[in-house]
């Protein structure tokens, strides 16, 4: 074609272009040149059920919101070729998305246009809003396929979520078990660093005190692993008893166990509290016939002494003073203060308290 | 072997048989888990393992086993998920037996480390067709089978299928297309309910 001429049509091609039409775009629109609906696809009939289709201006019917104008059949010939949105005026209020050519000349209805339609990504409310089926849309149409793809991917993600929420809770399970003593029930060493170094971050104040109980070895000798076993447990039940519940209480050695108190800067609350801790891990424990006699040393330490906490300070000054507390006779406690001698300078035989209780974690002796 | 075959074998058994049989058939396979994670991977072995101990704890031949799984596929209310998206393949019947050599790349599409065999249609007449079902899954075609079996029921058309044996390193089935339209079949609305 030289020139953009078409010949005119042969009689009744209007009729039969709209029929073959119907099969390859069911959601199409033929527009008079007054830009009213002539004929209409297929499918058109069920998203207007109840409203009267052919005859009806398409401004009435659809909005179109890009691009923007009066709606005529002026505005809309303008945009013929591009990308049109537009939204159903009544009822589900559907958003399509469209293209208009405009009739060669000699065609019925003359100065008319074709206008095709489809649902976009809107096609998955579309279908349950006006209960299409497959053969509402083109053979060739991806429609059926997209509502495959985000149902079996809706379904596999559901799968995914699951697997997700299963791991999640092994994780935490494992996370709760990695930071747990599974003899007391209490806090780790993992878990009391883990404490400290979050502190550390939120410049948190908080009292450090390291416990050591006195007199253990004994109960161990004499009562045998299990007495062991039972009066740490019951030491453990003592002092998550006599902390708060946002305190950390932590078993980081056989009879070794550091308190983190947060928020606490008054040292006459800190020896309160490590007093009545003694007092009450002095009372007899029994078991099995047997009654077992222990106490506690205790040092302490607080952030708020220091000008920039440094844990490792912190954890060695409390040893010095719990080390301190076992000097002076054990069942007590000794805050620390800066007269009070390192055992790292002593020699070492010095610096074992003479309990002879073998067997100890180092962190203190 | 992808999670989701050896869960859907579980589905079956518990659904079918209760969890007794599916705890004794998981000990029969020498596996020390019960429960199988559609989402993760798992050797081969383990699922043929799991077959055969099904087969000897039903006391029944391996391949009609692997076709009631297909049936329950598409059949049973815990697995309606399944069988909707195997509707998509088409509106009746006759288009979803012309849709199956997609299936695979459908399965894929959905699940992207899902590898189904290769299946490809024949039509040797108006209502005669055979299905060969190729891959590294033997006895997949009896879960072929079964499935196709419950789809026609599930389209309302009335077809015979069998299982033809192995030709040239494929599993052959057989399908006569009866009637097309002999029942009315169960609904397939194209909207998802929850969706």
């Amino acid at each position: 074609m030289s020139n953009g001429s078409i010949p005119p049509p042969q009689p009744g091609a209007d009729r039969a272009l709209a029929a073959m039409m119907d099969v390859l775009c069911p959601m199409h629109i033929v527009l008079s040149g007054t830009g009213h609906i002539t004929h209409a696809g297929p499918t058109l009939f069920k998203l207007f059920e109840g409203t009267v289709l052919i005859g009806a201006r398409f401004a009435e019917l659809f909005e179109v919101k890009r691009p923007r104008g009066d709606g005529s059949m002026i505005a809309l010939m303008a945009a013929a070729g591009g990308k049109m949105y537009l939204r159903i005026r009544d009822g589900a209020r559907t958003d399509l998305k469209g293209v208009l050519v405009p009739l060669p000349p000699g065609w019925a209805p003359e100065g008319g246009a074709l206008i095709n339609l489809s649902f976009g990504i809107s096609v998955v409310t579309a279908v349950r809003d006006f209960g299409l089926t497959g053969t509402d849309f083109a053979a060739t149409d991806l429609a059926v396929e997209m509502l495959y793809l985000v149902e079996a991917k809706t379904a596999a993600m559901e799968a995914s979520r699951k697997l997700n929420l299963r791991l999640q809770g092994a994780m935490i399970a494992a996370e709760e078990q990695a930071y747990t003593d599974t003899l007391t029930g209490l806090r780790n060493r993992r878990a009391l660093d883990f404490v400290l170094a979050r502190l550390a971050e939120a410049e948190q104040d908080f009292a450090l005190i390291h416990i050591d109980l006195d007199f253990f070895k004994a109960v161990n000798d004499s009562g045998g692993h299990a007495a062991g076993d039972h009066v740490l447990r019951e030491v453990a039940r003592i002092m998550v008893e006599e902390t708060r519940s946002g305190d950390t209480v932590a078993r980081v050695g056989g009879d070794e166990f550091v308190l983190v108190l947060e928020r606490l800067i008054d040292p006459g609350r800190v020896h309160d509290i490590a007093a009545r801790l003694i007092a009450r891990l002095s009372q007899p424990i029994d078991y099995a016939g047997l009654t077992c006699h222990i106490s506690a040393s205790a040092g302490s330490v607080l952030s708020c002494d220091y000008t920039r906490p440094d844990l490792g300070r912190m954890m060695h000054e409390a040893d010095t003073a719990l080390y301190t507390a076992k000097h002076r006779g054990r069942g007590r406690h000794v805050p620390f203060a800066a007269d009070l001698e390192m055992p790292d300078l002593m020699p070492k035989t010095q610096r074992d308290p003479p309990d002879a209780e073998g067997g100890k974690l180092n962190t203190k002796a | 072997m992808h999670g989701l075959i050896n869960r859907a074998i579980e589905r079956f058994v518990r659904d079918t048989y209760g969890r007794e049989v599916w705890g004794g058939v998981m000990r029969g396979a020498g596996l020390e888990y019960t429960e199988f994670e559609a989402m993760l991977s798992y050797e081969d072995d383990i699922t043929h393992r799991v077959l055969h101990a099904l087969a000897a704890n039903l006391d029944r031949p391996l391949p009609d086993v692997l076709e009631d799984v297909g049936t329950y596929l598409v059949s049973h209310p815990n697995v309606e998920a399944l069988r909707r998206l195997l509707r998509f393949g088409g509106p009746t019947f006759t288009e979803f037996l012309h849709s199956l050599d997609d299936l695979p790349a459908r399965a894929r599409l959905a699940v992207a480390d899902l590898r189904l065999p290769e299946l490809e249609l024949r039509e040797h007449g108006a209502e005669f067709y055979s299905v060969s079902c190729r891959g590294d899954m033997a006895g997949f075609g009896h879960v072929v089978v079964g499935l196709l079996r419950a789809l026609a029921d599930d389209y309302g058309a009335l077809a015979l299928l069998e299982h033809k044996g192995v030709r040239d390193g494929a599993e052959m089935i057989e399908v006569r297309l009866l009637s097309a339209e002999h029942a009315s079949g169960r609904a397939f609305d194209l909207a998802a309910r929850s969706m």
